[in-house]
């Protein structure tokens, strides 16, 4: 087994540096979480609940245990520890212990030789169910029997509601909520599940250390918090569970929660050999949490110059089987459902409720991206009740510093909306492209379904914003640790040590652009992530680690640097990075109980081209032209592909990507069936960046991953629907809504 | 089973179970894991290698059926140590986030170039349309095939 390895390259903030990782991800040797291999090594398969709700009868492992090759199959009874986990909650068990709730939750472990081994055993794990009725409709939820009677997340500080299955309720009274417009509109939106669908399958190697520990080499967004989670259901000291940073094949949210720690350190200590696990596509669809679907009705009511007066917003968030990160997704919901926009007057009631469909938790753009679709929706639907240009309808009420959001809470930081929209505005869209034209170039793409008969252009625009790190209260920390020497040369070398995961978004150069600036030398390599070297980095979530890490970097560096030139000699030290604190929300009206429930705000604006062949319901995204706010690009090549990237995911929720379930049952875990978008699918996308120095941030940045996925839903079905005329009001956009069927 | 077969050149002979792919093959009986196991039934590319010169997912070619044949893989396509010029244009442009789909992206590509030195914008995007990327969003794996292509 190999961590990846990690190269000194050029590049200090602010300029285009290569990736330190580029050359061994294109010559195919860089080790991702599914590459590993150790000696001795046995392969763990999970045995998977087939129905979404049931009682365990009983759990026959006799008959798996004489397959060929096999090690060990383990349920409930074999977890050494805590019997549940939870990345906030524990209210998940390891394995299933006399229920299952979900399609796909984990009710045994095999470990053979090998993996088909593995696989044939775990379809001879007996399992006794006796079905119960799925909580499947979230708008009932509520009145029905609870899934979790000992209510995990009450006590917590949030608002009481004593309802069954509530997860979190969340209220937000801004003003006068009952304040009355010249002209109000309303609808209802709705969000399907989108899925993150990293590539890289989750996977990791478990070695045990023959001392009752085990090295975890897994691809994960918090190595800390997963070492939390696993050492008490392991029973052993956190010390004993070393976790180390694999190659990560992308995550997008969908690595925060647990996937196979727990259960490959389970089958490593109880075979006494390295145990690996690799999630196939299928097994990722249903082993992983998602991106909440969501119901959402909205009313905005202005005046007849279009000066927004009241918005009242409900919120009604599927949060699956177990709590993950729900609670802090309903926060996110609520406090950006008004948009970046100035409200006087609001009422915001936003509410996450357990079912028995698949655990929702975090993907990108958390809460944020459900918002920003219903809440542009509505304001182009505002626009032409006024028969405003939706650009300066949103102009009238752009937020800016100083402003004040709904929750009370005064914009203390940066957020240029107006100039994100204005510039926006002012991109060029391409001018239509003559008929015949090659069918590649028309909804339909090589189908050849039409001539361009019924294409219809369209051009959309949204804008949307998002929080930066994670809030209300949260104790938000990043550890890094340098160690400084001179060489031979008397040249100033340094090594840095940050658990921060890397996950594709390219935060391991962010780590040694940082340290190349304070300390003004090129000699600065990036030591492997590891939770036995170095203090916490905190989720690489919530567009938080480049701010975060940059921070630690900086200030370990700088007091390095400061004690070297002390003293002269070799410096070994760590320091603790907070962002400004953050305090809660008030349960009872939502309002800020501090200075801030948000540490700071990024926003972006889009204007997209789609054509749509009215007949067929098919579309073609011709034109994409965004304008992000940044603070400061730290490596602006990288902030370009975090823009496109996190683009092509809203594009994709907007148009193709949804989890289909038939009473809780997923019907479509595969790449055939949940479609994402390809080369064909994604147009050109132009970006622009506003950089307005964040002034609580390390050299003024702020996060850039989310932003982008955050409008771009709502850009491209803004598009269609000045293609269509159509109201358009749910996510993905089917053909037959865009055919009125 | 014991297979022979020339992989990035040299000779190999290995034993396999008659179900395993060749993709399982190469990454866990050769060492060869460049290429990925991103969904394991010919949907996302990330697994292609040549095959007697020819592209395929090798995720749905049984390393049995590729007794007596020549495959090459990402890792061999390097020459004198010298990066490839596709795996050279990769890393230049920004193209690679995660790199989960990098590799079968690269391999893709250099045969996508070997047929059609000069890939018009839809061709390159036909081209490279069975390969996904969840990272990028494909434009700067766009600027690298089309930087590959100048060279």
């Amino acid at each position: 087994m190999s961590a990846p390895a990690r190269e000194v390259v050029l590049g200090r903030i602010g300029e285009v540096s290569r990736r330190s990782d580029a050359v061994p991800k294109v010559t195919g040797e860089f080790a991702y979480s599914s590459d590993l291999h150790a000696a001795g090594m046995l392969w763990g398969h999970t045995v998977r609940s087939p129905q979404a709700h049931a009682r365990i009868v009983g759990i026959d492992t006799s008959r798996a245990l004489t397959m060929p090759g096999v090690h060990a199959v383990l349920t409930h009874d074999d977890v050494p520890g805590e019997k549940l986990y939870g990345l906030e909650f524990r209210d998940q068990p390891v394995l299933a212990i006399d229920r299952v709730r979900y399609f796909g939750e984990p009710v045994a472990l095999v470990a053979a030789e090998h993996p088909e081994q593995a696989r044939r055993a775990a379809e001879q794990v007996r399992v006794e169910y006796e079905l119960l009725e799925p909580i499947v409709d979230p708008e009932r939820a509520t009145e029905q029997a609870p899934l979790h009677p000992d209510r995990p997340t009450m006590g917590r500080g949030y608002r009481d509601d004593e309802r069954p299955n509530v997860v979190r309720s969340l209220v937000i009274r801004h003003g006068d909520p009952d304040a009355r417009g010249d002209v109000s509109v309303s609808g209802v939106y709705d969000v399907g599940i989108q899925d993150q669908a990293f590539l890289g399958p989750e996977s990791g190697l478990a070695v045990p250390d023959g001392e009752g520990g085990v090295d975890v080499y897994v691809a994960t967004q918090w190595l800390h918090v997963d070492r939390d989670q696993g050492a008490p259901c392991l029973g052993v000291a956190p010390g004993q569970v070393r976790i180390r940073l694999a190659g990560v094949g992308g995550a997008f949210g969908g690595r925060e929660d647990l996937s196979m720690q727990i259960h490959g350190s389970m089958l490593a200590l109880h075979t006494n050999r390295p145990v690996k696990i690799v999630y196939s596509r299928e097994e990722s669809f249903v082993g992983h949490i998602h991106r909440h679907p969501a119901r959402i009705l909205s009313e905005h009511r202005a005046t007849r110059e279009g000066r927004l007066v009241c918005v009242r917003v409900r919120v009604l968030l599927d949060g699956g089987a177990y709590a993950s990160s729900s609670t802090a997704v309903t926060s996110n919901a609520a406090s950006f459902a008004c948009g970046p926009y100035k409200v006087d007057n609001a009422l915001v009631e936003s509410l996450c409720v357990y079912t028995n469909n698949p655990p929702c938790g975090a993907m990108r753009g958390f809460g944020a991206v459900q918002s920003c679709f219903a809440h542009e929706a509505q304001m182009d639907k505002l626009a032409a009740a006024l028969d405003i240009d939706p650009v300066e309808l949103r102009l009238l009420n752009a937020l800016e510093s100083g402003d004040v959001m709904p929750t009370g809470q005064v914009i203390a930081g940066k957020l240029p909306v107006a100039e994100v929209i204005r510039r926006c505005a002012a991109l060029t869209p391409p001018e239509p492209e003559e008929l015949p034209r090659d069918p590649l170039r028309l909804p339909g793409g090589s189908g050849n379904t039409t001539r361009g008969e019924g294409v219809r252009r369209g051009v959309g625009f949204a804008v949307g914003f998002k929080n930066i790190g994670y809030s209300e209260g949260f104790d938000d920390y990043t550890a890094a640790r340098v160690r400084l020497h001179r060489t031979a040369d008397g040249e100033l070398s340094a090594e840095v040590h940050c658990a921060a995961a890397e996950v594709g978004q390219g935060v391991a150069n962010v780590i040694l652009q940082t340290a190349r600036t304070e300390l003004e030398t090129e000699d600065v390599v990036l030591a492997a992530a590891t939770t036995s070297a170095v203090g916490s980095a905190g989720s690489a979530s919530a567009s938080r680690m480049t701010w975060m890490a940059a921070g630690a970097v900086q200030l370990a560096c700088r007091d390095a640097l400061a004690e070297h030139r002390r003293t002269g000699s070799d410096v070994d030290l760590e320091r603790t990075y907070r962002h400004p604190r953050t305090t809660p929300l008030d349960p009872e009206t939502g309002q800020v109980t501090g200075e801030r429930a948000h540490v700071a705000y990024a926003c972006a604006a889009m204007r997209v081209v789609a054509e749509v062949d009215v007949e067929l319901g098919l579309t073609r995204v011709v034109w994409i032209g965004t304008v992000q706010d940044v603070g400061r690009a730290v490596n602006p090549s990288a902030v370009e592909g975090q823009i496109e990237g996190g683009t092509a995911q809203g594009l994709g929720l907007a148009l193709m990507e949804e989890i289909q379930t038939r009473d809780g049952l997923i019907t479509n875990a595969s790449f055939t069936d949940y479609l994402i978008p390809t080369t064909l699918d994604m147009p050109p996308v132009a970006s622009e960046l506003v950089e307005d120095a964040e002034p609580d941030a390390p050299y003024g940045v702020k996060g850039v991953g989310e932003p982008p996925t955050v409008v771009s839903t709502a850009a491209v079905v803004s598009a269609l629907r000045a293609a269509t005329g159509r109201e358009l009001a749910r996510v993905p956009v089917r053909p037959d809504d865009i055919v009125g069927l | 089973m014991n297979i022979e077969l020339r992989v990035n050149g040299e000779p190999r002979e290995l034993e396999v179970w008659e179900g395993e792919s060749l993709l399982f093959a190469l990454r866990e009986r050769l060492g060869l894991p460049g290429s990925k196991n991103a969904c394991e039934q010919g949907e996302c590319g990330s697994c292609s290698v040549m095959l007697d010169g020819k592209l395929v997912c090798s995720c749905l070619v049984l390393a049995a059926q590729a007794q007596g044949h020549d495959v090459v893989t990402v890792e061999g396509l390097a020459e004198d140590g010298n990066l490839h010029r596709v795996q050279e244009a990769f890393a230049e442009t920004g193209a690679v986030q995660c790199g989960f789909c990098t590799p079968g992206f690269v391999v893709a590509t250099a045969d996508l170039l070997a047929r059609n030195a000069d890939p018009s914008e839809d061709e390159l995007r036909e081209a490279l349309s069975g390969n996904l990327c969840r990272c990028t969003g494909y434009a700067k794996i766009f600027d690298a095939v089309r930087l590959a292509a100048s060279r």
